[in-house]
């Protein structure tokens, strides 16, 4: 199945500048340095990475509300990094966000009926105006929200009920990708598992492509066909769920993946922590060669001088093992730290 | 016993009324043991903690009944000023954002050495070689060239070292951390659990560890005590309750989150919302959203029923709950 | 056998239909939406309004503010008398009949000269307070969306009015002046003012534009009227008329003061400021021609101080 959305070499620099008058360039905060991914139609591609390392940012270049430095966004075979006006709105209709803090992404002035609304006012070719109240509350009713409480304000919601808005919001002009930023980060725990449900369900009566930016693993596994892992501006690894957190070859996914806590107090004994040392490198200043040196503890010479490519390591080119996939490691090994399941197969 | 609550009561003054925050909750921790209070957002789990602290916002906060008893002395009878004493020597909080803990225009070495100038009348410059140790205990990296440095010079997980060094300055007995790596990416939260686990052990103090987390807790805690719209509803030994848990609302977090291991099924989703403080549904007040409900928990508070010798359920049917678990 | 355990199912546990769960998840609704009382849809203007109605600092100043508005347009509600007319004869005279406040130096009527100078301060307030509004909230709240060099050259423009003494610019530019009218006080002090506004517009919207919501509307392709007309400004005009509301009050005793000076309104304008001024030198033996029109200012001034402190009570978004 050729490839819906497809991202190459995708870059984003913020310049830093001295100077009033006279701006001088001095250096520039390298947020996104050359990310390359594709996401098919239907599917869940999930993004994970620690705060700064750029996932953010990627998502809002893809629905244009930052335009990259350098790179392509391919749309069904159309780059639409350079697209503006008319042609910039039609590819928006298909292109949609879900935003993380469900307290400032809803308009506290409009009602719940005006912003689920508003897509079909800005693009009044999607919905004659007799039909949009209509269109609205059938929004409404499909993301599990009351139907008539469409002249209600955000405020007299709940987080997980904003959201939801949120969701019928961008789900109104039937886009075909929806980017999920952080979606369920700022609810609680109980309320994470309604939404997640929520968007496994739409994702099936639509048939969205979902972009499912989120610093939890577990919910990327839970929710994602394929997972790539961000460091530092950049993918280092991607594969299936599988691949990804059963056969991790990548150092920095390893220390990732072992870092997570598991609620289950049966291996905390057993289980294999690898614990960084020191912090992330400012983006305006990262390490030559792979960015990951600085904190990896296989690091060689080779790992300064040599910016290793995201593609099959040589080591598995030739297997047919989960570990057969790409990851952006000079010496990538596949080393096993999720701890299987012990509380009995459960579903 | 270290730090025993017994019955505590807290209640907040709001515009839509009286929001009834903590409801007669007791738990104890013993020295060099962990307990994990778990909760939503509006469980009381950190209300508690504050009140047994000493340090909650009254008004519009008020300890409404119970006790607070450190080492066989009610904290709650004491003078402000002799609890003054007891906070930051005997027992000392660490708080999720240690960015806005900590004092911006004063460096990290004048307020790690402020608590042994304060507290231990040391001088100056003795009190400054101790904040060095500190901050060397707690492996900050030249920590003798940082410790003239400001906090926003720090990294996060930095910052919430030095918070970790402030509480251990004078060796207190007991320390609360309030989700204190929440605010942090999981790689540096694993590093700070993991030193807050090592000092808690090499100096035998107790540690309530205050979280939403059940990854955490599974990870360190020695007890548990889920909390639910102001009371705890389960306390049991940490490997009792993810093995059986007793309490339907425990059931449903452990199965409302995704599993790391592997990918799972659809995530069960306990229904509806939290209740809102102000009016707490009649009987049980997790009834509303609880699968097994019948009639008597509408109308019934249930008492914390023993499961066995240390574990209790807020549950009128904790049995057949249990029995579904292990099954 | 055990009863079936509803965890494991979570389709069951959850609702078998695609309607059922609706049905939870409206019965979840119907408890938050009890929360606020009502259940009645309420924006936060009306929030807002339902709490200002019980103020009672609100109450007392929207009430006087009403009153003065009143005798400002109709003066003869409370006298049939004109303030010009004048008899030198009574000059500095105390309370007669039918005068309750006796006679200033020409033998005006103080009582009447007191209800006719609320025209001159009410308009003057209501006019450059509109004024100043609207020229600041424009330039700010462009300079706040745009960006850019248009906000630096912006902020520098106003930084230049807000070095300009209110009093000796005043003096300066109402000196050259000789209109009667009330408007070259409401131009300058429109002159003056714009810049607070503006400030506070400016970083109003700023705010404003940061929200996810305003990026939202941004990526379902909203034009840059749209994102500024109901998203930012909604959102930014509330500090704007807390400080308008303010600012009324401040611009009333700012043209008393510059007619006191002789440079604000001159005669035949009735002014409090004018009044002011000349009752000063007589204030050991006639008191009373200082005491009523000073008065009147004061309360005029508080009232609207007064409003503006009620207005961002409510309007305060931290209180919800």
């Amino acid at each position: 199945m050729p490839p819906l959305l497809e991202v190459r070499e995708l870059v984003k620099h913020y310049p830093l500048t001295r100077g009033v008058l006279f701006r001088k360039q001095i250096g520039a905060v390298k947020a996104v340095d050359g990310v390359s991914f594709a996401l098919r139609p239907g599917e869940t591609l999930g993004i994970v990475g620690e705060s700064g390392c750029g996932k953010s940012t990627v998502a809002k270049m893809l629905v244009s509300l930052e335009r990259p430095t350098a790179g392509r966004i391919l749309y069904k075979g159309e780059d639409i990094t350079r697209l503006s006006g008319r042609a910039l709105k039609a590819v928006r209709r298909n292109i949609q966000m879900v935003f993380q803090d469900p307290y400032t992404s809803l308009n506290p002035r409009m009602t719940v009926g005006d912003i689920v609304g508003e897509p079909y006012e800005i693009h009044p070719e999607v919905a004659p105006k007799g039909d949009r109240r209509r269109k609205v509350q059938e929004l409404l009713d499909v993301v599990g929200l009351n139907p008539e409480y469409i002249n209600r304000y955000p405020h007299q919601f709940s987080g997980g009920q904003r959201q939801r808005i949120g969701i019928a919001r961008g789900l109104a002009l039937r886009p075909e990708v929806i980017v999920a930023d952080e979606p369920v980060s700022a609810l609680d725990v109980s309320v994470q598992a309604q939404v997640v449900n929520l968007m496994e369900k739409l994702q099936g009566e639509f048939g969205l492509a979902y972009v499912f930016i989120a610093h939890d693993l577990s919910i990327v596994r839970h929710i994602s066909d394929r997972v790539g892992v961000m460091y530092l501006g950049r993918v280092v690894e991607t594969g299936t769920d599988t691949e990804i957190y059963d056969h991790p070859t990548h150092p920095y996914t390893q220390a990732l993946l072992s870092a997570v806590p598991v609620p289950d107090p049966e291996v905390r004994e057993q289980r294999e922590r690898i614990l960084l040392t020191g912090d992330v490198p400012s983006p305006t200043s990262v390490p030559s060669g792979c960015r990951f040196r600085t904190r990896c503890w296989k690091a060689r010479e080779r790992c300064a001088l040599e910016v290793p490519l995201l593609a099959v390591p040589a080591a598995f080119r030739d297997t047919h093992t989960p570990a057969r996939h790409d990851s952006a490691c000079h010496f990538a090994e596949e080393r096993r730290v999720v701890p299987g399941d012990t509380r009995g197969q459960m579903g | 016993m270290l730090l025993e609550v017994r019955d505590l009561y807290v209640e907040f003054r709001t515009r839509d009324g009286v929001a009834k925050a903590v409801n007669g909750v007791s738990y104890s921790v013993d020295a060099g043991e962990t307990l994990a209070v778990l909760g939503e957002s509006g469980s009381g789990k950190s209300v508690t903690a504050q009140a047994v602290m000493g340090i909650l916002d009254t008004p519009p906060g008020r300890v409404s009944g119970g006790e607070v008893l450190f080492r066989g002395r009610d904290l709650l009878a004491l003078k402000e000023d002799a609890r003054r004493t007891v906070r930051g020597a005997e027992m000392a909080m660490i708080f999720q954002d240690a960015l806005s803990a900590l004092n911006p225009v004063l460096t990290v070495g004048d307020q790690l050495g402020e608590m042994f100038v304060v507290h231990r009348g040391m001088s100056k410059k003795a009190a400054r070689a101790r904040a060095v140790e500190l901050m060397d205990r707690v492996r900050i990296p030249a920590a003798a060239e940082r410790v003239g440095q400001y906090p926003h010079q720090f990294s996060g997980g930095m910052r919430q070292r030095i918070m970790i060094a402030m509480a251990m300055a004078l060796e207190p007995a007991l320390i609360i951390a309030d989700e204190p790596t929440t605010a942090l990416d999981v790689t540096v939260q694993a590093q700070v659990m993991e030193l807050l686990a090592e000092l808690r052990r090499e100096l035998g103090m107790g540690l309530i560890l205050i979280t939403h987390d059940l990854g955490v807790v599974a990870d360190v805690a020695d007890r548990i005590a889920v909390m639910y719209a102001g009371r705890i509803v389960e306390t049991a030994p940490v490997h009792d309750i993810y093995k059986a848990p007793a309490h339907p609302y425990t059931r449903g977090l452990l199965d409302s989150i995704p599993r790391l291991d592997h990918k799972g099924r659809e995530l069960y989703a306990i229904k509806g919302l939290p209740p809102n403080l102000t009016a707490i549904p009649p009987g049980c007040p997790f009834h509303p959203r609880c699968p097994r409900a019948r009639d008597v928990c509408r109308t019934d508070l249930p008492p914390l029923y023993r499961v066995s010798q240390d574990r209790r359920s807020a549950c009128h049917f904790w049995e057949e709950t249990v029995d579904a678990s292990s099954a | 056998m055990p009863e079936p355990d509803p965890y494991q199912n979570p389709k069951e546990a959850v609702a078998p239909t695609g309607a059922g769960g609706a049905m939870d998840l409206a019965m979840s609704e119907a408890e938050t939406l009890e929360r606020d009382g009502t259940g009645r849809p309420r924006s936060l203007w009306s929030d807002a309004w339902h709490q200002l109605r019980r103020n009672p600092v609100f109450l007392v100043s929207a009430l006087l503010i009403v009153f003065l508005v009143l005798i400002a347009i109709w003066p003869q509600i409370l006298t049939s008398a004109d303030p010009l007319r004048c008899d030198l004869s009574k000059s500095q005279q105390g309370s007669a009949p039918g005068h309750p406040f006796g006679y200033d130096t020409q033998g005006c009527d103080v009582y009447t000269r007191t209800v006719y100078g609320a025209r001159a301060s009410i308009t003057v307030g209501v006019c450059a307070t509109l004024g100043a509004a609207l020229l600041g909230s424009l330039l700010g709240g462009l300079a706040g969306f745009f960006g850019g060099w248009w906000d630096g050259v912006l902020s520098r423009v106003a930084d230049v009015f807000f070095g300009i003494p209110v009093v000796l610019g005043g003096l300066v530019f109402l000196s050259v002046v000789t209109s009667s009218t009330v408007w070259p006080v409401v131009g300058f002090i429109v002159l003056l003012g714009w810049p607070q506004i503006a400030r506070i517009a400016r970083g109003s919207v700023i705010t404003a534009k940061e929200h996810d919501y305003v990026q939202a509307a941004r990526a379902l392709g909203a034009g840059g009227g749209r994102m500024l007309l109901r998203h930012v400004g909604p959102n930014a005009v509330a500090p704007v008329i807390v400080v308008a509301t303010i600012a009324l009050g401040t611009y009333i005793a700012l043209e008393a003061t510059l007619s006191f000076l002789g440079v604000g309104l001159r005669p035949p304008t009735v002014s409090w400021g004018i009044d002011i001024s000349n009752a000063a030198p007589q204030i050991r033996n006639a008191p009373h021609m200082l005491l009523w029109p000073a008065g009147a200012l004061s309360i005029t001034v508080l009232a609207f101080i007064m409003l503006g402190d009620a207005v961002r009570d409510a309007l305060d978004p931290k209180l919800r």
